[in-house]
């Protein structure tokens, strides 16, 4: 009892239940209603043929009254499956006809019989003792009071009853043995690949993080659900080395900064206080601290932008007005270092995106050209360029400074990676790593390229945004 | 400037509330949402700085509630939450600044002081002056001491927010967020050098700075 009620818990099963019951229920309703019609049909009919057999019987009487009414009666009723004839006198004797006995009551009605009457015929050998048929008639009083019943047997409609019922009974029965093997066929290697599911991932939550859902190659529904939910895990897991890195670089690059304050925060504390060596590592402490600040603010938004695009900060906008403010922005510093500071740009170029990270991200490779190309130059140079490509936008920013060899260019965009020509500038070394994420995050790319001389930072935007 | 405080981390709280006051404002503290919706409800302030994760009610509903039920005290709303979109729900909830853990303390005292609107030029002036300089913003010129002075748009809007806020500190980040409607924090001194240009037109050749510097903080624009 408890298994049947574990198994009606499955979605299979209840499901075979309901189509059961919803085609059984149509198939009942069929049946009755083809039955009925049916049954009417025939009782139409018959009522025709007796009407028929009357109006004949009525012309034989009138030809050659009651005997040839008797003659006519007597040729009809030894055919097979004849009618039902009979004549009694007006005191209900039966004086002629293929009728033994009948239902009291039946001759003292006129016209049609109200409802079916039972009756016995001549000289039938009732094998299992009397057995009754019943019968529809019409009863007529001739002009001498003689009474006439023309009538027939309602064996056939009630033949076709049993027929019908027994189909019905038999198409219920099909019904059931489909819906059973229904379940049992698909519903239950449904709910074993469920099942399957439900372990893995049981599995995977228990602590085996590498494990994955098992995907059969059949290429259906399960395999897809599975395929998606690895791709899910997939993330998760790059997601969570990404945070590992994090932080173990986080521990490594803050750690010298952190001690540096502390060392130089001792230091003030051993000399006398409100001396104006007191006075300059306070403020040096503070010029440290806020550098740390900026450097877990970068930490914070590429963690952010790596997890993940959010529709909600985005919208449309014009890289070329982008552009403009970046270089507008950077124009006195640039002038001041003696970098000349160019942009060219064609046309406009709308993306699907957010302004301030990409004004950022273009700020951050701006600040990194300018400051490069100004100490290894002699006629510093950057160049902002904008323009389509197929069906990207490509916003360019080159300069004429050191450049990156081409094997630490992957490496200058990883996180806290500061190759050893940057070490002695200022800055969090995160610059590059943030313009990767917000690339990432507007689903395009950060290409590092380059000539012998000067390096060459694209921000590579997809043209048609697809949103995932 | 009597300052509403509602945050739940002790230590922030007790430090914010002993470098507000020293400063010279009146603070008072809640330590969490509903306690902090009631203070505000009830008392007159001038800024409220509010922690967006608090206990109980957090910080963007009580703001909500608070400009639900008409109150249009300025709020600065501190987050070490780090969604990229925060600042906007933030502002969008009814928070006029929006400040993200770890902040320097002198950007959040600049912000708090520019926050309120007691203090500062009003947004319907259309003429703003300090000392000798005078701003137009309607015919957009800029004099000093009678003197016309040519700016580049961007220099006329540095200067306008300067002059809006003249008395008041305002930060690096506080410019490139309002002049510019930049938000990060610029890595070089880009601001000042634009501030230092400004600064050549506006005093070169005339009586005395007027656009000073303060340490470790930012700027600020006051005659004498």
């Amino acid at each position: 009892m408890r298994k049947l009620a574990a198994i009606m818990k499955t979605t299979a099963a209840r499901l075979s239940a309901l189509y059961l019951l919803l085609f059984g229920a149509c198939a009942i309703v069929l049946v009755i209603y083809m039955t009925s019609v049916s049954v009417r049909m025939i009782a139409a009919q018959t009522r025709e043929a007796v009407n028929e057999e009357t109006l004949r019987l009525g012309r034989a009487y009138d030809r050659g009254g009651i005997p040839a009414l008797v003659r006519l009666m007597e040729m009809q009723a030894r055919q097979p499956g004849a009618n039902l004839y009979l004549i009694a006198d007006p005191n209900g004797r039966l004086l002629a006809g293929n009728v033994e006995s009948l239902e009291p009551g039946v001759l003292d009605t006129r016209g049609w019989t109200s409802r079916p009457f039972a009756y016995e015929r001549y000289g039938e050998a009732e094998p299992q003792g009397h057995a009754t048929h019943t019968a529809m008639a019409q009863v007529i009083r001739l002009p001498n009071q003689m009474i006439l019943l023309v009538g027939r047997d309602l064996g056939e409609p009630e033949r076709l009853r049993r027929v019908v019922q027994r189909a019905l009974i038999l198409a219920l029965g099909i019904m059931a043995f489909g819906a059973f093997l229904i379940w049992y066929f698909v519903g239950r290697a449904a709910l074993r690949r469920i099942d399957s599911l439900s372990e893995a991932s049981a599995r995977i939550m228990g602590g085996d993080l590498a494990g994955r859902l098992p995907v059969t190659g059949a290429g259906d529904e399960f395999d897809r659900l599975s395929e998606n939910l690895n791709a899910m895990l997939a993330r998760i897991s790059a997601l969570n080395d990404g945070l590992k890195q994090v932080s173990d670089n986080i521990a490594h690059d803050l750690k010298t900064p952190l001690t540096r304050l502390r060392n130089r925060a001792e230091e003030a504390l051993s000399k006398k206080s409100g001396t104006k060596g007191h006075r300059e590592a306070l403020e040096a402490t503070i010029a440290e601290s806020d550098q740390l600040i900026r450097t877990f603010n970068a930490i914070l938004m590429i963690s952010r932008l790596e997890a993940g695009y959010s529709a909600e900060a985005t919208g449309e906008i014009d890289l070329a007005t982008i552009v403009n403010d970046v270089c507008e922005l950077y124009e006195p510093v640039a002038e001041e270092s003696g970098v000349g500071l160019k942009s060219g740009i064609n046309g406009t170029h709308v993306i699907t995106g957010n302004r301030e990270l990409v004004a950022q991200a273009l700020s951050n490779i701006v600040d990194n050209a300018i400051k490069y190309s100004a100490d290894h130059a002699d006629q510093p140079e950057v160049l902002v360029m904008l323009a389509r490509k197929e069906d990207e936008v490509q916003l360019t920013v080159s300069d004429n400074g050191p450049g990156i060899a081409p094997d630490d260019r992957q490496r200058a965009t990883e996180r806290f990676v500061r190759l050893e020509t940057s070490r002695t500038q200022p800055g969090s070394g995160l610059g590059l790593s943030l313009a990767r994420a917000v690339m990432t995050f507007h689903g395009g790319r950060l290409e590092l390229t380059g000539e012998e001389t000067g390096l060459a930072v694209s921000m590579v935007f997809p043209t048609n945004r697809v949103q995932s | 400037m009597k300052i509403l405080l509602i945050e739940d981390d002790r230590e922030a709280a007790d430090y914010l509330e002993r470098a507000l006051s020293e400063t010279g404002h009146t603070v008072h503290v809640a330590r969490d949402g509903d306690s902090g919706f009631t203070l505000a409800d009830s008392g007159d302030y001038d800024v409220m700085v509010v922690d967006r994760m608090l206990p109980g009610r957090d910080g963007l509903s009580v703001v909500a509630g608070l400009r639900a039920r008409g109150n249009e005290t300025p709020v600065l709303i501190l987050s070490a939450l780090g969604e990229v979109d925060d600042r906007v729900t933030g502002l969008r909830a009814g928070g006029d600044d929006y400040l993200t853990k770890p902040y320097a303390f002198s950007e959040l005292l600049a912000r708090i002081e520019v926050l309120n609107r007691r203090a500062g030029a009003r947004e319907v002036d259309t003429v703003y002056r300090v000392g000798d300089l005078e701003l137009d913003r309607l015919s957009h010129s800029v004099k000093r001491a009678g003197q016309d002075i040519v700016l580049q748009p961007r220099e006329f809007r540095l200067l306008e927010y300067l002059m809006r806020h003249a008395g008041q500190v305002v930060t690096r980040t506080m410019l490139l967020e309002n002049v510019w409607d930049l938000h990060f924090d610029p890595q070089t001194n880009v601001i000042d050098v634009h501030v230092s240009r400004l600064r050549g037109k506006i005093e070169k050749g005339f009586d005395g700075p007027i656009l000073h510097t303060v340490r470790g903080a930012g700027y600020v624009l006051k005659a004498g």
